[in-house]
């Protein structure tokens, strides 16, 4: 040690301290052999539903449709903010799977870097498809892929804590009578809303049906109606209504603080419904009201189906009857009940909801859901999204008032999507 | 990992003592090379192949994604690029684009505060401990293995522990602080004590591992000093700082300059208690790094990989101030 030349101290330290560059380059030279193909019977599909084994319906599902199109089918399921990486990875390589289930804000970044083949290529059939859900997948005049099922929020409410304070759920129409509601909920000693504000994509998944619910644009974060919306969440925070780890929360956690049966409303999505029927107390569910009374638009939730580019464009045909083959009407129907999302055609829908009339009021509110990448922002929504995550968490942390913390994400979306 | 570095390094270090340019190797080589010339190419090709191993680990699991690392911070790649091929060389644009993001001070200065406040408080404590677990007393390993247990969790576990403790409606801190009659304290939701909430938690974490690596330094001393210093009428105090303290210094040392690194690189236990937020208060290089990397729809490499090649280069200063007070301490 005494003698060791300078030199080698130096490299010493510098292999020490790649490791933290371990992060983002690791990635980028990583290889994954999960999308190697070992025969050209065999097609590859991922899918973030990771929760499936062999057994499931979904694996079964897929294993039918790869016999009935004459192939065997290799599935991988991913963790969801895993497969973006891996789909961009994979294809950087040339081993992107056949078929790619994906989480449908992620279409436009993933057709923009020119891993997807658009539907005219392929050959996809999309004229059965709600207009507002096939908007996610609409990149410069082309559309990428087709929902399977879409899933939105909606506000859950405890029956017996709005008895308790004399408050009837028909009664929220608006902004002004949920904000009244939850000041008679306060007042008799329960706990209002709670919902997930969090610092990151979720936050501003939960923030949109208010956004848009007041009337805002995305390209004007600071628009009258913006300001509004996020005063709505502030004044609610200040006043006590919805608690101060709104800031911390994911959809989860937020969802088990209802889960605990002191809240009245919670925010959260039509995956919950399995859970929600766990919970040991009487739940109803309601639209998020718009501003002024309706039903405000939800961000859409769900996967897409889309097929990324291959080397050889002669397996597309296959590609195509695999994914004509989820989406028909049958197995459609079958693949939204295991998910509890509600079907991207008014033909599933309506059957989904003649056999549980309580998805109505979810379907409703899918219908009135929009793309957050659609309004042709595409790959400019992350952009913009970030910063006005980062206002909600300003502005509810008390850091900024709500003018100023929009203000100042408006001008950073403004820059970054320049 | 040290000593396979080292092993060729020594040969390399005798060479020209004994005489034969050419010699290289084992100590058992240079024998041979000595006794018959002929052979000493073989050896040298010998030696080659014992280091191939170590080197071609080196160059594909440490030389090469650093390289990519700084590729990729010096071309402007859009998911495209990355995906296609052919991103521009942009220069330091990407370190231009991240020095003046408004992110950067606060960052910078958090991640400053997050590794000094750590360390000083994880070397005390840790130091506290040793000195007291090195007198030997009943249940001193027991409750030295108990230290211990923050270290033998995983993170994830650690860290959200943390976070629904200090949770500011239904957490255990707050609820305690009620008790004693104090107001909700917003631990992780207030910008004014996130990041004192995640330094808490890092400095528990980091804790055992200077009570290990200093409790052993402290093995080190002889007890004779000790003795000897009691004769001359030392007390307690003055035989730590006159004996415990000089002579743990080594120790200590590497002992902070291993712990800076771990610290400047702390992602996870922030990530997961506040995201780096509210609004970026807790928000540090690492978390920083991978927001921009993987945190959102649209992942920005370059920018990405700046920040993480600023945190070696952050890392890679303190290391040479180590060798540089190590030299000088050894000049003396």
């Amino acid at each position: 040690m005494r003698t060791r030349p300078l030199w080698r101290h130096v490299a010493g330290l510098g292999l020490v301290a790649a490791v933290l560059s371990g992060g983002v380059a690791g990635c980028a030279s990583s290889d994954d052999g999960a999308g190697s193909r070992s025969g050209s019977g065999t097609y590859t599909i991922w899918d973030p539903y990771p929760q499936f084994d062999k057994g499931s319906a979904w694996a079964r599902l897929l294993d039918r449709c790869g016999g009935d199109a004459g192939v065997t089918v290799r599935r991988t399921g991913f963790d969801t903010t895993d497969l973006t990486t891996k789909a961009l990875l994979a294809a950087q390589q040339g081993n992107a799977p056949d078929v790619l289930v994906v989480d449908n804000p992620v279409v436009s970044t993933l057709a923009e870097a020119g891993v997807l083949v658009p539907n005219d290529q392929a050959r996809i059939v999309t004229s059965a498809i709600e207009p507002n859900l096939l908007g996610a997948g609409r990149v410069g005049g082309q559309t990428y892929g087709v929902p399977i099922g879409a899933n939105t929020l909606a506000l859950f409410y405890n029956k017996a804590v709005l008895k308790s304070a004399g408050v009837d759920a028909a009664s929220v129409r608006d902004w002004a009578s949920l904000t009244t509601a939850l000041a008679k909920i306060t007042a008799a000693g329960k706990k209002g809303i709670t919902f997930s504000a969090i610092g990151t994509e979720e936050g501003s998944f939960q923030f949109l049906p208010w956004f848009w619910g007041a009337g805002a644009q995305l390209t004007r974060l600071d628009s009258p109606a913006g300001v509004a919306a996020l005063s709505l969440w502030t004044g609610w925070l200040r006043k006590g209504y919805a608690p101060n780890s709104v800031l911390n929360n994911t959809q989860t956690t937020s969802w088990q603080e209802f889960a605990t049966g002191r809240y009245a409303f919670g925010e959260n999505g039509t995956w919950q419904l399995a859970n929600a029927e766990r919970v040991g107390f009487d739940y109803g569910i309601i639209p998020i009201p718009a501003e002024h009374g309706g039903t405000a638009p939800a961000p859409t939730g769900g996967e897409f189906v889309t097929v990324p580019v291959q080397r050889k464009t002669s397996r597309y045909a296959t590609s195509e009857k695999l994914v004509a083959c989820l989406t028909n009407t049958g197995n459609l129907y079958t693949t939204d009940r295991t998910l509890s999302y509600v079907a991207p055609t008014g033909v599933v829908q309506a059957k989904q909801v003649a056999s549980e009339p309580g998805l109505k009021v979810w379907v409703d509110a899918v219908r009135a859901a929009k793309a957050r990448t659609g309004d042709g922002l595409g790959t400019k929504y992350p952009k913009i999204s970030q910063p006005m995550w980062t206002a909600v968490q300003a502005a509810l942390s008390g850091s900024k008032p709500p003018q100023a913390a929009l203000s100042a994400a408006q001008s950073a979306a403004a820059a970054a999507t320049r | 990992m040290s000593d396979l570095i080292r092993a060729p390094g020594e040969a390399r270090r005798r060479r020209p003592a004994d005489g034969h340019g050419d010699a290289a190797g084992t100590a058992a080589a240079r024998a041979h090379a000595r006794a018959r010339p002929a052979r000493a190419r073989s050896g040298r090709w010998t030696a080659w192949a014992f280091l191939a191993p170590v080197l071609a680990y080196l160059v594909l699991f440490y030389a090469y994604p650093l390289y990519r690392n700084l590729d990729l911070s010096l071309r402007n790649y859009t998911v495209r690029s990355f995906v296609r091929g052919g991103a521009p060389f942009t220069g330091a644009k990407n370190y231009t684009t991240v020095v003046h993001d408004p992110i950067f001070v606060p960052a910078l200065v958090h991640t400053m505060v997050f590794t000094l406040v750590s360390l000083a408080f994880q070397f005390t404590i840790g130091m506290g401990l040793a000195v007291f677990f090195s007198r030997h007393f009943r249940l001193s390993a027991t409750l030295r293995a108990l230290f211990l247990v923050p270290w033998l969790l995983p993170l994830i576990v650690s860290a959200s522990t943390w976070s629904w403790m200090l949770n500011s409606d239904s957490g255990v801190v707050n609820a305690m602080l009620h008790r004693l009659g104090i107001g909700p304290v917003n631990w992780l939701t207030s910008p004014q004590w996130s990041l004192t909430s995640v330094i808490i938690a890092n400095i528990w974490i980091g804790v055992p591992f200077n009570l290990v690596v200093l409790y052993s330094g402290l093995q080190t001393i002889p007890v004779s000093l000790y003795e000897a210093a009691a004769l001359d009428g030392a007390n307690g105090w003055q035989r730590f700082w006159r004996v415990t303290f000089p002579l743990l210094r080594p120790v200590s040392a590497i002992t902070l300059l291993l712990g800076l690194i771990y610290t400047l690189k702390v992602f996870d236990i922030i990530w997961i208690m506040t995201r780096g937020g509210p609004a970026g208060s807790s928000t540090t290089f690492a978390t920083w790094s991978y927001r921009l990397g993987f945190g959102t729809l649209l992942p920005s490499f370059g920018p990405g990989a700046a920040v993480g090649n600023l945190l070696i280069v952050i890392a890679l200063v303190f290391g040479l101030l180590y060798v540089r007070l190590q030299r000088r301490r050894q000049s003396i």
